[in-house]
């Protein structure tokens, strides 16, 4: 069997009005980044529940990024807030579920941020590639 | 009462050894204390760092390491070598560098000594402006005044390395400094504003290509001229010789007798305090800098006055 | 059992030079429920969408995948193209296979197999889409324009003529904005007051224009057709209904001194003011702050009578009133045009160039106001220093624009004209003036523009000078400026009387103020992000709300112009019809599960849910559809997973990963 080094797959949420965009302004600009991500469109990462994140995990997700508007500039006004919150718990309940907490991510990321985007995405994939596959 | 580790460079011990009187005279008035780095060696100046850039770091590199054997805050009054020390703190925060010169100086046979010398970045270096920049000294300063410098019209040259670069010197403000402006202006001398505080005087080119330095002196002196000032007042040796020793040359070469005072900050201190011209060394400079003092009127020392001096007792 | 049919774009060779479309057709094409599955050019062209059209016809499908650009590109095209076959338009999904996929990756295989991945996810959730029929909602047939500059104005007077009720929010004394400081405008050199003040009268006489100025938009509620916005109203101490515009209280002011913002600190003006003489409405405002009256009866509480009467004494008609309070009034809005405009940058950073330091040293609106008649030299060029005519002045382009160390990496646009009309305006003033531009190029791209420049260095005498200043400094009277002539490779110096320094355009410095009370998206400089720059340059991606002018990025006037009357054009659409289609993909809550828990209320931002009594008495959650904007936050906040988020539900969200995962998991066995 040859020997092929670990690629992690990985799932982003990505909000519909701010970092969807600046996926797209990625691509427009032609920046290129690690293939690795799988983009699942929200309206607002404050749509994203918690049981997602675990249900990512368990299907064999190795990492899990989630993305929206910077704080104070979302599209329904709050939902990132709760975003927000909502994974600074994640983040510990994680490590309760036996999951390395590195493996997820909540980042900002505007409709005018293309090059962040790709910053993020692949600096995100090198870490998870780091973490080696998830058990 | 401050102390500091004093590194005078070459100057402050050879050509500007006014700068060096003038500064211990008013140190003793302040109550900071100077304590001569012991086995200093020469920062490089433009020398090293023009030609090799190890060498450049490695010189001031090196007196840094026995600053930190007692962690004093290192007070380089020569606007040089205080540049060289702040630029190797910052370049040498690179460990590959770091490394090449901690290993180059490991050899120094005064370095491996039982005090374990290991250089780091936590020696505070300051320049002379920035010693005297507190509120407490600057209170002490106004304290010591005994005869304000009264009709004295005054600019202040900084030349560029107590500015430049501005991301590791990090001046006040790096087109307008105003720290000398503010301290002359507590010796009741009459600040004037004016657009060549950081213009360059030449520099070293100053034997390599002394048409240069006489071109920029004679601009640097005529702007002064222009705008009332009756002399200029420096805190960079480089600067006080460029300024102070050509005058002579820049009246043979444009034909512009400029006859203009270039004084020490710590000089002009000193005459507020109350000190002499002689004590001072100011017999020292080139271009006749008693005149303009005796003129203003700061002659001996009136009856009254707070100062002892031992030379003095009669 | 539904039938999903896939559509794979190659758009041109954007997606098929990085994915093999075909091998991605073939293989989604073996997925369960995916019954027809092709590939063609151009999917979103009158053929392609036919070819989606016959297929839905005849293979009978009732959902779409479409995997081709971004669906904020052609949703709507594709929507539209199966609503015409007669499928609900919104069974369709689109896997975005271009910017996220096939523009970001370069390798072939790599590419392919990360599109037949998203492909099979759009699949995925396509069995979970149900069809949505938008309610239809009332539209107030009334529009507000926020800002008066000429934006503004060209928006509020195509709106207005067309029969609808305009509000025009101002928030300085007058309407005119950045045109009315202007002396000339460039290529033709009109004068701005000219052609702008008429406008500016139409405005203030036209029946279905209600102008507020000296007002701000405090708050903005509802959504698009049913906005609710709070404008406060800032106290004038003039009584609007009195006052004639006489313009007594002016001359008797005792204070007279205080800098005039609208003369860019070059001139003066009374505490009692108005901007300038043709101001509309031509009604003072008193600046609170500084007028010696308010001022003692604000801080000394016990005080009746003002320290001062001088304007309430001499006003003919007893129209000053010092006991105005602010007021808070509410309006109904259907539609949004927002053209708050610009400010200019401070060039106080550049400490090389003196401003700030040098009286001479000024910008190019502050050597607008000096040649504008109505200015504070009444239109001769003089020196702030001593007063005189200058003979040589200097101009320096590019200052605060371009320039990445001080933020501004982006061109202004506009500084290359300006720059130019001001050599040629000051010859006009002056014949024995000779100017100097320091550019670094010359921008001049629009109609008659280049014809423009070149009349300024060919007839005019300017002297343009390729390269930067280096520093600007007094030299006894006059100013040195140093500087680089990069096509003759050497220093120059350039002795000035007056230097002027080109600064950049910028947003208003609380744009992103506004922004947010709008909840519309801004960059990382503050300008407004339009909906889509080449397609869709006057919306923003907030429905009902449009936009005009500067506020979305440099611009001239022409340019301002005609977005104004597109933003125009784009409410007057919105507005024709009696109601217009509200949000589709609203969530919902499954009543007969609801504990009653109203955590979804808690975190609803649109305060769109609302408790209702059940039968057996209960009370359970219900989504006001009207309100709800379909962000989800509901659905994801209920403890019981009663709320189904439409468009994005649980199961549609899920089932993308599951197929993820497990299609992987069959290959690599």
């Amino acid at each position: 069997m040859a020997e092929t080094t670990f690629e992690p797959r990985v799932v982003g949420f990505l909000c519909n009005w701010c970092s969807y965009a600046g996926a797209n302004l990625a691509g427009t600009s032609r920046i290129q980044y690690a293939p690795n991500i799988r983009i699942i469109r929200v309206p607002c990462s404050g749509r994203v529940d918690p049981l997602f994140v675990v249900k990512a995990f368990q299907e064999g997700a190795d990492g899990v990024l989630v993305l929206g508007c910077h704080p104070g500039d979302c599209h329904y006004r709050d939902g990132n807030y709760y975003a927000r919150r909502r994974y600074n718990l994640m983040h510990g309940f994680l490590d309760f579920l036996g999951v390395d907490a590195r493996r997820l991510k909540i980042d900002w990321v505007s409709a005018a941020e293309g090059k962040k985007f790709a910053q993020v995405v692949s600096d995100f994939t090198q870490q998870v590639r780091e973490l080696g596959p998830n058990p | 009462m401050q102390t500091y580790s004093y590194y005078p460079g070459c100057s402050l011990h050879g050509t500007a050894k006014e700068y060096d009187r003038s500064l211990n005279l008013v140190a003793g008035k302040l109550g900071f204390e100077l304590r001569e780095i012991a086995d200093w060696n020469c920062c490089g100046a433009t020398a090293a760092h023009s030609t090799n850039e190890l060498l450049g770091l490695a010189l001031p590199a090196r007196n840094l390491m026995l600053a930190a054997t007692d962690g004093r805050p290192v007070l380089a009054p020569c606007a040089m070598c205080y540049n060289r020390m702040k630029v190797a703190q910052h370049e040498l925060q690179d460990s590959s560098k770091r490394q090449v010169v901690e290993r180059l100086l490991g050899r120094s046979e005064k370095l491996i000594s039982e005090k374990k010398v290991s250089w780091s970045e936590q020696v505070s270096v300051v320049s002379l402006l920035q010693a005297l920049a507190g509120d407490g000294i600057q209170a002490a300063i106004k304290e010591a005044v005994l005869k304000p410098l009264k009709g004295l019209k005054v600019v202040c040259y900084y030349g560029c390395l107590l500015v430049r670069p501005p991301e590791i010197i990090q001046p006040d403000n790096l087109e307008n400094p105003q720290t000398m402006d503010r301290l002359v202006a507590l010796l009741g001398a009459e600040v004037l504003d004016w657009p060549f505080k950081t213009e360059c005087c030449g520099g070293s080119l100053a034997l390599a290509r002394t048409d240069i330095v006489l071109a920029l002196g004679r601009r640097l002196l005529g702007m002064a001229r222009d705008v009332g000032a009756d002399c200029i007042v420096t805190a960079c040796p480089m600067c006080h010789s460029n300024l102070d020793t050509r005058q002579g040359q820049i009246k043979a070469k444009f034909g512009e007798s400029f006859d203009m005072p270039i004084f020490y900050v710590t000089e002009l201190m000193g005459l507020a305090f109350g000190f002499t011209p002689k004590e001072l060394l100011l017999d020292k400079h080139l271009t006749d800098a008693i005149k303009i003092v005796k003129r203003d009127d700061c002659p001996e020392r009136s009856e009254g006055s707070r100062v002892t001096h031992h030379e003095n007792k009669d | 059992m539904t039938r999903i049919g896939v559509f794979v774009c190659h758009c041109g060779s954007n997606i098929a030079r990085t994915v093999d479309v075909k091998r991605v057709a073939e293989a989604v094409g073996q997925m369960p429920n995916v019954i027809f599955s092709t590939d063609y050019m151009f999917m979103c062209s009158e053929p392609g969408q036919k070819l989606i059209q016959d297929a839905i016809r005849e293979h009978n499908l009732d959902r779409v995948v479409v995997a081709a650009c971004s669906p904020t590109m052609h949703f709507k095209t594709f929507s539209g193209a199966i609503q015409r076959a007669g499928l609900n338009p919104y069974l369709i999904e689109m896997a975005n296979i271009r910017e996220h996929c096939s523009w970001v990756h370069p390798d072939k295989a790599i590419g392919t197999e990360k599109a037949t991945d998203i492909v099979e996810m759009a699949a995925a959730k396509t069995r979970w889409l149900e069809p949505l029929f938008p309610r239809a909602i009332g539209v107030t047939r009334r529009a507000l324009v926020i800002g008066g500059g000429i934006a503004g104005i060209q928006a509020a007077l195509d709106i207005a003529n067309a029969d609808v009720e305009v509000v025009l929010v101002e928030r300085s004394p007058s309407i005119g904005g950045r045109m009315a400081q202007l002396d000339k405008t460039f290529p033709t050199l009109d004068c701005s007051g000219c052609i702008l003040t008429p406008r500016m009268t139409e405005v203030a006489q036209h029946p279905n224009i209600t102008l507020h100025t000296w007002a701000e938009v405090e708050a903005v509620r509802g959504f698009v057709g049913n906005f609710e916005v709070d404008v406060l109203h800032k106290p004038r101490y003039v009584d609007a209904a009195k006052c004639t515009g006489c313009g007594e209280c002016l001359t008797r002011c005792p204070w007279k001194n205080f800098p005039s913002e609208f003369d860019e600190g070059m001139g003066t003006r009374p505490a009692i003011y108005r901007p300038f003489p043709q101001a509309v409405p031509n009604i003072p405002v008193i600046d609170a702050d500084n007028c010696v009256a308010l001022k003692s009866l604000r801080e000394e509480p016990g005080r009746t009578k003002p320290k001062c009467g001088a304007c309430s004494k001499f006003c003919p008609r007893q129209a000053i009133d010092l006991n105005q309070q602010p007021t808070i009034t509410t309006e109904k809005i259907g539609a949004i045009v927002l053209a708050n405009g610009f400010s200019l940058f401070d060039p106080t950073v550049y400490g090389e160039y003196g401003y700030g330091r040098y009286p001479d040293v000024i910008t190019s609106i502050q050597m607008e106001r000096l040649m504008n008649a109505a200015g504070p030299t009444g239109g001769e060029i003089r020196r702030p220093s001593d007063g005189k005519h200058p003979r040589s002045v200097v101009f320096l382009a590019c200052i605060g624009s371009r320039d990445d160390r001080v933020g501004r990496p982006y061109c202004s646009k506009i500084c290359c004209m300006y720059t130019a009309k001001h050599a040629i305006m000051l010859k006009e003033h002056d014949p024995h003036v000779q100017s100097f531009v320091f550019y670094m190029d010359v921008r001049a791209g629009g109609k008659g523009y280049e014809e423009f420049t070149r009349r300024a260095q060919e007839e005019y005498g300017a002297c343009y000078v390729r390269g930067r200043v280096s520093k600007v400094y007094p030299e006894r009277d006059h100013l040195v400026v140093m500087g680089e002539d990069t096509l003759m490779g050497m220093p120059v110096q350039v002795e000035a009387d007056l230097v002027v320094l080109a600064t950049g355009v910028q947003p208003q410095t609380d744009a992103d103020r506004m922004a947010r009370k709008l909840g519309i998206s801004y960059d990382g400089y503050g300008f407004i992000n339009e909906s889509h720059p080449k397609l869709n340059p006057v919306e923003s991606n907030t429905a009902g709300i449009l936009l005009a002018g500067m506020t979305v990025g440099p611009k001239d006037i022409p340019e301002s112009v005609s977005q104004a009357s597109a933003a125009a054009a784009k409410v007057l659409g919105l507005l024709s019809q009696p109601t217009l289609l509200g949000e589709a993909m609203v969530s919902w809550v499954s009543q007969e599960r609801c504990t009653g828990c109203f955590t979804c209320e808690a975190v609803c931002p649109f305060n769109a849910i609302d408790k209702v009594a059940l039968r057996d008495g209960r009370q359970a959650a219900q989504i006001n559809e009207g309100l709800c904007k379909g962000c989800g936050l509901c659905a994801s906040a209920c403890p019981g997973k009663v709320i189904t988020s439409r468009g994005f539900s649980d199961q549609a969200l899920l089932e993308q990963m599951i197929v993820l995962f497990r299609e992987r998991e069959l290959v690599s066995r």
